[in-house]
Formats: structure tokens, sequence, C-alpha cells
């Protein structure tokens, strides 16, 4: 459906963009992952024929961007909620999704219906009639979100769909974006992790401008290269149990605070039954054991901060 | 076309959701109204040439106003990264956004119709000259609007958009006065007076539609409406 390829952009000296290559299928929800100015805004700007690139190719439904003659056919296929959701503030909700919809070239048979429409799926009926500049950030993001869906677009871009909402908004307009994909192939950005582990089938992370990890959320924690971590918590430390602990093989190092320990273990080891035993065996009362996953946070936080250095 | 007509009309109407459409319509009824009744009363003359002529000043004000925040605004906002991905053209979004400022002036001008239905109910006015002298007006306007429009579209501050446009449309205006032709050698002059947006509405307003000054207003409009598109196109209002 998407298809990108050596895309790169320069704004001047600045390189946003270096070499992002990436495939999408009919139907998948991916997220972009990035820490903020990694060049998300950027490359979702130039998929929806926003900015040109500098270099490299775009193919939308294996159409070239390029190419002026396809521009909009090719603009038609996509629905785009641009950051921060920009609205015409003094327009009505119900007026400015149909000005939307004509634009889209919905005609004047359809229009009231497909608005009714994206005005129930957004949970907008409410506020159907209110002035734009009245609504509140969430309302706001829902109308950017409808008016993408106006015209029932094959691909669905999101930059940065649920930033500034409290948690009960996020988690609405997070099942939203489930619901729409269902059907469609859904582009979102985030710099939150979570938001994209519930949502998307797939994350491109990216920072400086370049991709540096491309997978599904369960492939990307196993190939995270961080070390894993054991936690304990014992009644009292008895003498000699760190020591003991830092023999185990795999462990790479342990150190104790107040009731805890934390033991740092290369990634592979599953050492959990042996530290139990070291514990129940010095007599330190064991209380709690648990292993900390590398979260995609982790991965997230270590490529991104690998870049930096 | 469907769609530059859509955008006309959203643009027209908001004109009037927001107040500013309404004070600037104001002004120009309340400026062009005060300062013809003084000349008209003072030469109890049956003309409107005395409305007419005061109109490069009049508009001078009120159309940049109308034109400062139609790009200005879109990009500040970041609504135009709302209309630019929706299917038009930079040339569709542009010719929109002049379709409607057009339209707010041909509404003002309607609003000044009961002056020559007075001057035809007090006299006898040569009616021909009127039309010309509303008809030059239109054109005059409409150049106003496309290099208001133009700037509004290099910057993102509206004031600035009011000014620049004020002092771009001011200068091409002077270009023909002879207090500045008078100072420059007979060729530049020449070129001055040629490129003036005056000296072609004063020759519409003795009563004569030439088309070599038809053409001299489509040409204006023309050329700002595709620098207009270029600077769209170019999006680089970082």
């Amino acid at each position: 459906m998407i298809k990108v390829e050596n895309l790169s952009k320069k704004y001047g000296d600045f390189t946003a963009l270096r070499d992002v290559s990436f495939e999408l299928g009919e139907g998948e929800v991916v997220g972009l992952l990035g820490p903020n100015g990694a060049g998300k805004t950027t490359l979702l700007r130039i998929l929806v024929s926003y900015l040109k690139p500098s270099d490299g190719k775009v193919e939308i439904g294996g159409m070239n961007t390029q190419k002026p003659i396809l521009e909009q056919k090719i603009k038609s296929m996509i629905g785009y909620l641009p950051e921060q959701a920009p609205l015409y503030e003094d327009m009505l909700v119900r007026e400015y999704l149909e000005f939307i919809g004509n634009m889209q070239g919905i005609g004047e048979d359809a229009i009231d219906s497909r608005v009714d429409e994206v005005i129930k799926k957004c949970g907008l009926k409410d506020k159907e009639n209110a002035e734009l500049t009245t609504l509140s950030k969430g309302y706001r993001q829902r109308v950017g979100i409808a008016q993408a869906l106006i015209h029932n677009p094959k691909i669905v871009i999101l930059d940065e769909p649920t930033t500034g909402l409290d948690p009960n908004q996020r988690i609405e307009i997070r099942d939203l974006i489930k619901e729409i994909g269902k059907d469609r192939t859904v582009i979102l950005s985030s710099h939150i992790l979570s938001e994209v582990q519930s949502t998307c089938s797939r994350v491109i992370i990216i920072n400086h401008g370049k991709i540096v990890a491309d997978g599904t959320p369960e492939t990307l924690e196993q190939t995270g290269r961080g070390n894993s971590f054991i936690k304990i918590e014992v009644r009292e430390i008895a003498d000699g149990l760190v020591e003991k602990l830092r023999g185990i093989e795999g462990v790479v190092e342990a150190k104790a605070s107040g009731h805890d320990i934390d033991i740092e273990v290369r990634k592979e080891n599953d050492i959990r039954s042996q530290v139990a035993e070291a514990v129940v065996g010095s007599g330190a009362g064991l209380l709690l054991l648990e292993r900390k996953q590398t979260s995609l946070e982790d991965i997230f936080i270590e490529l991104t901060n690998k870049e930096n250095e | 076309m469907n769609r530059v007509i859509t955008l006309a009309k959203k643009e027209l109407n908001s004109y009037f959701n927001v107040p500013l459409g309404y004070v600037v319509a104001g002004v120009f009824l309340i400026a062009s109204g005060y300062l013809f009744t003084q000349s008209f009363f003072l030469y109890s003359q049956a003309t409107m040439r005395p409305f007419f002529s005061m109109m490069p000043l009049v508009l001078l004000f009120i159309l940049p106003a109308v034109t400062m925040s139609s790009w200005a605004e879109e990009k500040k906002s970041g609504t135009a990264e709302v209309l630019l991905t929706l299917p038009v053209e930079n040339i569709q979004a542009v010719l929109g956004k002049f379709l409607s400022a057009f339209a707010f002036l041909v509404i003002l001008l309607v609003f000044t119709f009961p002056i020559p239905l007075m001057i035809i109910n007090l006299g006898v006015p040569d009616r021909g000259m009127m039309l010309a002298g509303y008809i030059g007006t239109l054109f005059l306007g409409a150049a106003y609007i496309a290099i208001g429009l133009w700037i509004s579209s290099i910057t993102k501050n509206q004031i600035i958009a009011f000014l620049a446009a004020l002092i771009v449309i001011l200068a091409f205006y002077l270009a023909g006065s002879s207090l500045i032709l008078d100072t420059m050698p007979s060729q530049v002059a020449a070129i001055g007076k040629d490129l003036s947006l005056a000296t072609h509405f004063d020759s519409m307003l003795r009563g004569v539609l030439a088309l070599k000054d038809i053409v001299y207003y489509v040409s204006m409009v023309l050329l700002f409406l595709f620098l207009n598109a270029r600077a769209v196109g170019e999006r680089n209002w970082k």
C-alpha cells in the first residue's frame, strides 16, 4: 500500500530524514516512534504530499507521489490528521466536516449521511453544532480524526493523535484507532510507547532521521540488546549473600539496598531458580523474586540514546 | 472547479463569521459615503466621479485588511496543512481565496448603490460613466486583492501582511504620479507610468474601457496569483 525507498529530506544544512526505506501492506497498523525532533512529522508530511522529498521515492497504492498528474488521486486515498489537529476555528463541527467532505469530492447527495457516520463513529454527536474554537483538546482530536475519515480513505495517517490528552481521552482515542485499523492501513506517530504497543501491529522507531528498528512489538522486545534484571526482596540480607549472588554464572552485578537486591543478568540467562536457591540457602527469607522484562521502553531508550552519543 | 467554489464559499462565510468582516465593511461604507457627500454637496454636480476617484485610496486600506489573514492565518494556525493535503492543487486553493475576496469586494460595492440611485433621482448623470467607474473599481480592486494575497502567503504575521500589502500597492500606485515621474529620466518615467495602477484607473474613470487597461489589470492579477501559488507550493514557511 505504501512503499518508501531511500527517502531523504534536507532543510538547508539540516538533514531531517536520511535514507529511510520501508513498505507497508494493506490493513497494517503501524506506529512511528521516536523522540521529539526525530523526523516523524517530516516523514508523514512527505507521505501526504505536503512536503517534497529531497531524494528517494514514495509510492502510494503503486503510484509515485512525485508525478504531479497523480497527486490529486493519491491525496484523495489518504486521510490525514496533522500534529495538534489544526481546525478552522470559526466554523461549527458539522459545517467543518461538510466542508472537508465537499473538498474531498463528496457530492451534496451523499454528504449528510457521510457526516452523520463519522460524527457517530468519533463520538461527536453532542458537539455537532458546537463552534470548533470552544472544543476541548480531546474533542478537537476527534474532529481531526473525523475529517480524516470523511471520504472513507484506504490510508489514514495520524500525527500524534493522543498528545496532550488525559488518560481517559487517550483510551478512547486508542479504541477509536483500533476500530479504524480494522479495515484500512493506519500510520500513527507517537513518542509514547505504551500507546503504540497497545494499538499497533508493527513499530518503526526512528531517530535522527534514520530507521533504527522495525518489527512487531514482540520481535522488537526480543531483539533488545540490553541485559535483563532480577529483583528480589528478602526479610534480612544475610552475610555473604550479595557475594554469593555475584558468583552465579551470568550475573553481571548485584546491588543491595535496604531489603532489596537488584541483580543484572546477561540476556539469554534465566537464573531465577539458582538465585532462589542461593537466597533460601543463606537463610535470608525470600519475600519476592521477579524478572523485569526488557520492555519496548528500554529498547526505545537504548536505541535512541545510543544515536545521541 | 467545484473545489474552487467550495473553498471560495467557505472563505466568504468566514469573513462574516468573525467581527473583522463587519468592521471592514462598516469602515468602507462610512469612509466612502462621508468622503463622497462632502464633495457632492459642495460642487452640486450629478456625477460619481469624486466617489470613484477616492476609491484607490479607500481600497488601499480596506482590501489589505480583507486579504491579510487569508494565508498568514492558515500558516500560523496550521490549517494550511489541512487545506493543502486535500485533493486541491495550489493554484485552485489560490483561486478560491481570490474569488472569495473578490466576492467580498462586490458585496461592498453593492452596498454603495444608494449613491448612484440618489444621483439618478436628483439629476441627469452620465450612466455609462457610472458603470465604467464600477467596472474600473472592480479591476483595480482585483489587482489590490491579488497583491494582498501574495503578500499574505509569504508571511505568518497578519499585521506585517497588512502593512506590506499597503506599501507594495502604494508603490505601484505612486509609480504613475507626476510627483515621482517628473524627477526621473523620460524613459524610466514612461515605464513607471505604464506600470502604475493609477494611470490605468484614471483612464477607466473617464469612461473609456480600453483593451490595454483591461489587459494591464488582468496581467497584474495573473502575475500575483501565480507568485502566490508558487509561494504556497514551496511551503518554506517554517
